[in-house]
């Protein structure tokens, strides 16, 4: 029984199939992690200033995609967006390297997607837990508005959105899963191929789940570390 | 957008939402009792008990849904012994109810540590009180501490009912035919990928937006604040 587990995870290599396969995943996580708060900030800025008409925009933005299920929004952009992608990409005459690539960034774009829309939420909600007063300071202290917001607002609002920004992540690393579907070769796919290979799902898919616990489990540990990190000089709630 | 479009998708969709509706009902009424539990046992004075609610509910939120419907779907299937007894195998063999068990398990562990912090933070002076009149531990449990919790814990718990409708599509992934896998067939089928996008999302949003506001009576219901209006 051993053996054979040794024979099916390091002699066949199956082992570090997986691996690579979990790597993907953390590149695509981080990737779309980034990408989606790196557009969030503005977008939520949009939102707590209550800019007409975009402010409403964004809301629905972020109403139908935390709304719907994920697996849908990364239908509609792998199934929405194949055709003028290879239309472009032949164009190009890349077409062979746009097959290889194309999943991969319709993958980001999709978690990117998802994970701007609960990222939006928890950045506005920390803006707005900005206690006034110390706004209210910075005016009198006659700061610029820029000065006040990157020296004052975002460095405080920040601080606050940590918890909501580690629960996006930890969503976004489980969410990755779903872009196995449209053919992704992250953990979730590299476990498919193995199960459906080596006949023996139960075996693979339990690995994929430890796999994934560990990503989940180490950068929760690490969030705390950082927490505690940001939260000194603070008193404890 | 093109109406014929949505006079040919609406009627497969809609078969599509009660197979959803199904298997959230099933999420939300054996997963709510389960998540209960647990979330008692995580509370529980033996360590044994504890130790092992705590760990089932840290992998169950630790991992993937997609992951966990795999291994239940097609992992447990390997083994003999599940296959060759009777009620396993109507549990695990049937894609529809291996979606419901994945997702009852699931939301259980969710729920669980909803209602594991509603409960850790009711006043211990009720509790306090409630023993010294001589309840026991059960009646304490359903007449006091039960209907407190709930009250605390029923906006989280709502947010985990929009999430149990939104999880249920992962059983689309083997072969269950509800919303999301309808419109999956659809957008292969027609081309128009955003109509379906968009009729499916209207789906959605319309039972999320029923489930939110039934769960938010009931909230009100609950408050006290009803009875303090003038």
């Amino acid at each position: 029984m051993l053996h054979d587990i040794w024979v099916l995870m390091v002699e066949k290599g199956w082992l570090l199939a997986l691996l690579r396969g979990a790597g993907i995943t953390l590149l695509i996580g981080f990737v779309g992690v980034v990408v989606g708060l790196a557009a969030a900030i503005p977008l939520a800025i949009l939102r707590w200033r209550q800019v007409p008409v975009l402010s409403q925009l964004v809301d629905a933005y972020s109403i139908i995609i935390r709304g719907v299920p994920g697996l849908l929004v990364i239908y509609l952009l792998f199934f929405g967006s194949v055709d003028w992608v290879q239309r472009i990409a032949s164009a190009f005459g890349y077409a062979d390297s746009a097959e290889n690539a194309y999943p991969f960034l319709i993958g980001i774009i999709a978690i990117a997607a998802i994970s701007c829309a609960y990222s939006i939420e928890v950045i506005r909600g920390a803006l707005q837990a900005v206690p006034i007063g110390l706004l209210e300071a910075a005016r009198s202290l006659s700061l610029s508005p820029r000065v006040t917001f990157f020296r004052v607002t975002l460095p405080l609002a920040l601080r606050l959105a940590l918890g909501g920004i580690n629960n996006v992540w930890q969503m976004t690393i489980k969410d990755t899963s779903l872009v196995s579907v449209v053919g992704m070769q992250e953990l979730m796919r590299a476990a498919a191929v193995a199960a459906g290979i080596t006949r023996s799902p139960l075996l693979f898919y339990c690995l994929a789940a430890a796999m994934f616990f560990a990503m989940t489990a180490v950068s929760q540990v690490l969030f705390n570390r950082a927490e505690n990190h940001f939260n000194r000089g603070f008193s404890r709630g | 957008m093109d109406f014929s479009i949505v006079t040919y998708a609406v009627p497969f969709l809609l078969v599509g939402v009660k197979t959803t509706l199904l298997i959230a009902a099933f999420g939300v009424g054996l997963g709510l009792p389960f998540g209960i539990l647990l979330a008692k046992a995580r509370i529980s004075q033996t360590g044994t008990v504890r130790k092992c609610a705590d760990f089932y509910c840290a992998v169950f939120r630790g991992t993937p849904m997609l992951v966990q419907i795999f291994v239940i779907y097609c992992g447990l299937a390997q083994i003999g012994f599940i296959r060759h007894n009777t009620v396993l195998w109507w549990l695990i063999g049937d894609s529809l109810h291996a979606a419901i068990l994945a997702v009852i398990l699931n939301t259980g562990a969710y729920t669980a540590e909803i209602f594991r912090t509603a409960l850790l933070s009711l006043p211990r002076g009720l509790i306090e009180a409630a023993e010294a009149c001589g309840m026991s531990p059960w009646v304490v449990f359903h007449r006091i501490k039960f209907p407190l919790a709930l009250r605390q814990a029923l906006p989280s718990y709502s947010t985990e009912v929009a999430v149990i409708v939104k999880e249920s599509s992962l059983a689309s992934t083997i072969t269950v035919l509800e919303i999301t896998g309808y419109a999956k067939r659809l957008m292969s089928e027609t081309f128009a990928i955003m109509d379906i996008f968009i009729i499916t999302a209207v789906f959605y949003l319309a039972i999320n937006v029923v489930c939110l506001t039934a769960l938010h009576a009931i909230e009100r219901h609950l408050s006290f604040e009803r009875h303090s209006t003038r």
